[in-house]
């Protein structure tokens, strides 16, 4: 069946049918709609919806539940997200799996309410302290805004790491056709390793403290193992590249307005393609070199160029790659004008 | 005065997480020990571990899991209440226990303490107050006394500059959920007595699921306070308990705990509803794609506009977006939003250059008739005040939706009159059938409407068709 749907209202759809348990969550604009959606929706299935007093104890609360083997969700954006990332190191070093939603909002501080990419780094990087990555899922459509939140937990509790959906104000708002997943998914087992106040998991410990200083190195190589073998989940999507001699990429909303940028270039003669990361954490690295090397690459996004660095620093070297940025900051999109005129440019220019 | 410590059932009987030793982490003549000597006991005596979740802190109270033979979860600092709560609220009937230092609990952690005691959360929360932080060497916590000397206070606690004791029990003793609240003391045995039936008491009410249990312990930091084991229990005593008197604050945990309202379960297939089209979208590339944006203020009906229009697309196979305007627009009263439909998959959500621009009033008029793209059409209402200079390749229509809407009895179905306007000119690229079902559809919980729309929509038709050639 098929809903119009916008993109918050697929996340919380996304998540019933992943089987998520609880949610709990603080309102912010422009994520409030997963709150309100969830408080609906949870309860009358028999779910859990706590509002809680604060980000910092929305994220403790998933590190809770999701140490009892449940899964767990909250969603906010920036300034939410930012309280919440000593509760996902934690997360990370205590091996907890739960899905984080940040709809982004433009910043630094408090900014204000319209879409931006700000958040990159702070997402894809770690973002609070220590070794550690989340993973990192990018959807660019509502349809992806669902089955993106199912997969991101199918990854969490796979790898046993919270993973987050990162979107923007305009993803979460846009209304689109949804059509509705097959099938709830199966709960995962999780018995070896929760607590779930039983005599079967009565011996299990849910911990990120290793005091020993040797045990802790070897706690961090484990963790960087883990993300490395993370790699073959890594996902993407290309559009018109196989005669292309420019590649446009971006990622979610960015991506969209690539697309349509990529649409009028070829009108115009200009062999464009489109490659755009799905998985921005596992990074899509073997596909992105495949795509791009000894192609001009023109990478589009609403941030200062977090991702364009991500681009340069996992593109091979030995092959001449020249990579321009055309980016918007502040909240106002990107329009497919900007990208086309920086496009035209780069043909021009770059040899 | 040598308190003998005999392990109790429900802690380990050798440390397996601790190198297998037998001996705690905690400091001679701390209260700690005694503590979690009577919790353990009361566990064991209750047969609640296999029901159990013990909760650590951050501080000298950290390795909880050593030594507590049940379920075990570390927490980060402060945030023990949160993480009870998180996990009291996934695993029902299950007994759980957050365990915090004051200064843990006291401050960094206190909101989330206090929302969870207000909450009346399903756990049993024991805070030991030792009247500073031990863990990290002995600095000032909310508890500190008047006078007292901590690493931070070296000239004594002073309360006209860091505020006076943090009084917890009385703070939360004003709340209406907790079900039980006691300060007790383990400075002697008698004082032990009282404590460990508090810990029992707190835990009988986890097992009954009645609700939130807070217990606060005065106990002794030898090695902090810099006195021996007996002074130590002395100070709690002498000077502790003035500033923190001992006492049953609250008990009801013989009234019945309060029960939730029940909601109405459903089925996921029944909560995602029946309405909704079967059609994936088609592929079309001779469709092309058209861009539309609606604008006025809110409460026109803008917003709508643009979702029957959607709706309408979705209904008939094509791929289509609909996207509200975001940001400073939406405050000033000004809304609008953008549709784009298309043959293929939908690109950039918004639009920037409008093939079909409505505007129902003057600021969105001067905004956006600068985008129209060449060869595209503006459609306002006629009762504006201005007379708006497109550039030569824009087809500019002055249409009275307002009037029309007004004659024909619903004043606030303007929306509609451009509606039918549109479509009467052929600007949707949809076939009509789909646009008023898509119409009737909007108002589906006003079913009323749906014929006064109708009316709407044909009367705009017909005064294209006597209006425009
Ligand atoms: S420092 Fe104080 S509170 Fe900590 S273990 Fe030693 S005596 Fe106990």
């Amino acid at each position: 069946m098929r809903k119009f749907t916008k993109g918050n209202d697929a996340v919380v759809i996304g998540a019933l049918y992943a089987g998520c348990d609880v949610y709990f969550g603080y309102p912010i604009t422009p994520a409030s709609e997963i709150a309100e959606g969830a408080a609906e929706l949870f309860p009358q299935l028999g779910k859990e919806y706590l509002q809680a007093e604060c980000e910092t104890a929305s994220i403790n609360m998933l590190y809770g539940a999701a140490s009892g083997g449940k899964l767990a969700m909250t969603a906010s954006s920036g300034p939410g997200i930012s309280l919440m990332q000593e509760g996902i190191s934690y997360m990370a070093g205590a091996q907890l799996p739960a899905l984080i939603v940040n709809i982004m909002r433009a910043g630094p501080g408090l900014g204000n309410i319209g879409p931006e990419q700000g958040d990159y780094n702070q997402a894809v990087k770690g973002g609070g302290h220590g070794n550690y990555h989340a993973i990192v899922l990018a959807p660019a459509s509502v349809q992806e805004m669902c089955d993106l939140t199912i997969k991101a937990f199918e990854l969490a509790f796979k790898y046993r790491n919270p993973a987050m959906i990162l979107a923007d104000a305009t993803l979460g708002q846009v209304k689109e056709s949804l059509k509705l997943p097959e099938k709830e998914s199966e709960k995962p087992d999780t018995t070896t390793w929760s607590v779930q106040g039983d005599a079967k998991t009565r011996r299990n410990l849910i911990s990120s403290i290793y005091l020993d200083l040797e045990l802790m190195e070897k706690h961090n190589e484990m963790l960087q193992a883990k993300y490395a073998s993370m790699e073959k989940e890594a996902m993407s999507e290309t559009y018109l590249i196989e005669d292309a001699e420019l590649i446009i990429t971006g990622y979610g909303t960015s991506a969209r307005v690539a697309r349509s940028a990529v649409d009028q270039l070829r009108k115009e003669g200009v062999k464009a393609g489109l490659f755009r990361p799905i998985s921005l954490m596992p990074f899509p690295t073997r596909e992105l070199n495949r795509v791009m090397l000894g192609k001009k690459v023109l990478v589009a996004e609403m941030s200062n160029g977090q991702y364009r660095d991500d681009v340069l620093l996992h593109l091979e070297r030995e092959v001449r790659t020249p990579v321009r940025l055309v980016n918007r900051m502040g909240g106002i999109l990107i329009q497919v004008e900007d990208v086309l005129k920086a496009a035209r440019r780069m043909m021009k220019e770059v040899q | 005065m040598a308190i003998s410590v005999k392990k109790a059932t429900g802690l380990y009987e050798k440390f397996e997480r601790k190198d297998g030793t037998k001996t705690t982490t905690y400091c001679a003549g701390c209260g700690h020990g005694i503590i979690q000597k009577l919790i353990g006991e009361a566990m064991a005596e209750l047969g609640i571990q296999d029901r159990t979740v013990f909760v650590s802190p951050v501080g000298c109270a950290a390795f909880c899991f050593y030594y507590f033979d049940c379920g075990n979860v570390a927490g980060p600092h402060g945030r023990a209440s949160a993480v009870a709560t998180g996990i009291t609220r996934s695993l029902k009937d299950k007994v759980v226990i957050a365990y915090q230092g004051d200064g843990d609990m006291g401050a960094i952690g206190f909101n989330n303490a206090f929302q969870a005691a207000n909450r009346g959360e399903h756990f049993a929360a024991f805070c030991v107050n030792n009247s500073l932080f031990a863990m990290t060497g002995g600095q000032m916590a909310p508890t500190t006394l008047p006078g007292q000397k901590t690493t931070t206070t070296p000239f004594g606690r002073d309360v006209a500059n860091t505020g006076f004791p943090l009084h917890m029990c009385e703070v939360f003793a004003q709340l209406e959920a907790p079900v039980y609240i006691e300060r007790v003391s383990v400075a002697d045995t008698k004082r032990i007595m009282q404590a460990k039936k508090a810990v029992r008491k707190a835990l009988e009410i986890q097992r009954d699921g009645k609700g939130y249990a807070f217990v606060e312990f005065l106990s002794p930091c030898p090695t902090n306070w810099r006195m021996d084991a007996i002074k130590s229990a002395e100070f709690v005593t002498n000077e502790m308990e003035k500033v923190f008197p001992l006492g049953c604050l609250r008990d009801r945990s013989a009234e019945p705990g309060l029960q939730r309202k029940p909601i109405e379960q459903k089925t996921l297939k029944e909560l995602m509803g029946t309405t909704g089209h079967g059609i994936d979208p088609v592929p079309d590339p001779k469709f092309g794609e058209k861009r539309f944006k609606f604008s006025g203020f809110g409460g026109q009906g803008v917003l709508s506009l643009g979702l029957v229009v959607a709706e309408a697309a979705g209904n008939d196979g094509k791929y289509v977006s609909w996207l509200p305007s975001y940001g400073p627009e939406q405050r000033g009263g000004s809304a609008s939003c953008s549709v784009v439909m298309s043959g293929q998959p939908v690109g950039s959500p918004t639009v920037d250059r409008p093939d079909v621009l409505v505007c129902m009033n003057q600021p969105a008029l001067e905004k956006f008739i600068s985008t129209v793209s060449q060869g595209g059409v503006l459609i306002y209402d006629k009762s504006l005040p201005v007379k708006p200079e497109a550039r030569g390749d824009v087809r500019v229509i002055a249409f009275p939706a307002m009037k029309i809407a007004g004659d024909n009895g619903v004043p606030k179905a303007a929306n509609t009159a451009f509606l039918g306007c549109m479509s009467a000119l052929g600007l949707i690229g949809l076939p009509e059938e789909q646009v008023i079902e898509a119409l009737a559809e909007s108002f589906s919980s006003k079913p009323a409407l749906v014929e006064k729309n109708k009316k709407v929509f044909e009367a705009a038709k017909a005064w294209v068709t006597s209006n425009i050639k």
